[in-house]
């Protein structure tokens, strides 16, 4: 049911954005799988095995990207995560990366949360104490032609509400998504916008540990 | 440091699979781009030795980055190329001057050697703008199995005062080559054509 075709990788570093140079540049990163869409063309209603069996593949390109980006885990402080599917499938298969993308990211980072409450959808117990990859992974998603851009969101890993971590990276395949393929996407950052001063919850102020604040 | 640089991109491409067939190894493509300040935009500038100075550093800085990103040593480096993309401030002269003089001899450098022409494409773009940057194998010009092109493009460059200079680097030649021609194996790498 999993065959990727392709792995595209991006990192880059932000030195300024036109104000002071950053005595440490902002790093930033995605990395892409095009894999074979096993629906394509037709209806399928069960889709659900093959979310399993992308659980292997989240888990393969997390460390990827964090290797790609050359950083320890410690430094990674925003992810993000999307899809994007050819024009012969159907949003909903995007929607199979929501839960092996995203917990594969947090238990990366150092998340020690409840691997089947994640799968179903239920509430965490939060500890009130201070944690990695808190917060939800956030996301997003579209059917695309070859070459579709897709501005993956990126948020503070442990609180959703951190103003100077809001921020959006811009991936692209060239040549995929092909109309039965799935691109799917994984992004983090090492930090704050370059310049970010726009007020708001500081990460340096976390301190609900709720995922949020 | 002679070029102020905004922001570095690297990307690693590897094919799998194509048509249905694995490839294996898999090849695998890096290009590397920088975001940098053009010092002649807005104006006729007759010496461009600035320019000329900032294409000898980002050849170096751009190859050696390709080739640590496909995790190979320098010499196992198939095919290179070379792009740049100049914001609306700027001269297409500025991009022939940081790609054409200097800035191959540093690309060599960092993959082992290359007798082969570097190929360049230059074009003259806002934020966004993509351009495919053509590879050719840097021993002999003529492998065939080689020719191939890889695009680059940065989301927010370039503004109208910066450049955009790419460079590609790979392991490999195309994943299913069989249109004939010179091969790998018959290269002697002597004249960096055949």
């Amino acid at each position: 049911m999993i065959e990727i075709r392709r792995i595209v990788s991006q990192v880059e570093d932000i030195h300024h954005e036109f104000g002071p140079v950053a005595a440490q540049p902002l790093r930033r990163g995605w990395i892409a799988a095009v894999l074979t869409n096993p629906f394509a063309g037709r209806y399928v209603e069960d889709i659900l095995p093959m979310m399993d069996e992308l659980n292997p593949v989240g888990l393969d390109l997390a460390q990827r990207l964090r290797a790609a980006m050359d950083v320890p885990v410690e430094r990674i402080e925003t992810y993000g995560k999307g899809a994007i599917v050819g024009s012969a499938g159907e949003l909903e298969h995007g929607a199979l990366w929501h839960v092996p993308g995203g917990y594969a990211m947090r238990e990366l980072l150092g998340w020690k949360g409840d691997r089947a409450a994640y799968r179903a959808g239920a509430a965490e117990e939060k500890t009130g104490q201070p944690g990695n990859a808190l917060a939800i992974v956030p996301s997003t998603k579209k059917v695309g032609p070859p070459g579709a851009t897709l501005d993956v969101p990126l948020t503070h890993i442990n609180a959703s509400y951190v103003r100077s971590h809001f921020d959006a990276i811009e991936v692209r395949v060239p040549g995929a998504p092909k109309r039965d393929e799935l691109v799917y996407v994984l992004a983090m950052s090492t930090g704050a916008r370059v310049h970010a001063r726009v007020g708001g919850l500081a990460a340096a102020a976390i301190s609900r540990w709720d995922g949020l604040r | 440091m002679a070029a102020r640089i905004r922001k570095l991109i690297v990307q690693v491409d590897e094919t799998r699979i194509e048509m249905n067939r694995t490839i294996e190894p898999p090849t695998r493509r890096a290009v590397a781009m920088a975001v940098i300040e053009n010092p002649c935009a807005g104006r006729y500038v007759e010496k461009l030795d600035e320019l000329i100075a900032i294409g000898e550093e980002l050849g170096g800085l751009l190859g050696s980055r390709c080739v640590q990103a496909l995790g190979i040593e320098p010499a196992q480096a198939h095919s290179y190329g070379k792009a740049a993309i100049v914001g609306e401030s700027g001269e297409l002269e500025h991009a022939a001057a940081i790609l054409h003089p200097k800035l191959g001899a540093t690309l060599r450098t960092a993959v082992g050697k290359g007798a082969a022409l570097v190929p360049s494409a230059k074009k003259r773009g806002g934020p966004g703008t993509a351009i495919d940057v053509p590879l050719g194998h840097k021993d002999a010009a003529f492998v065939r199995s080689h020719f191939d092109a890889i695009e680059a493009r940065v989301s927010d460059a370039p503004r109208a005062d910066e450049i955009v200079v790419a460079v590609a680097v790979t392991d490999s030649g195309r994943p299913l080559p069989r249109v004939g021609g010179l091969q790998v194996s018959e290269i002697k790498g002597e004249d960096g054509l055949r």
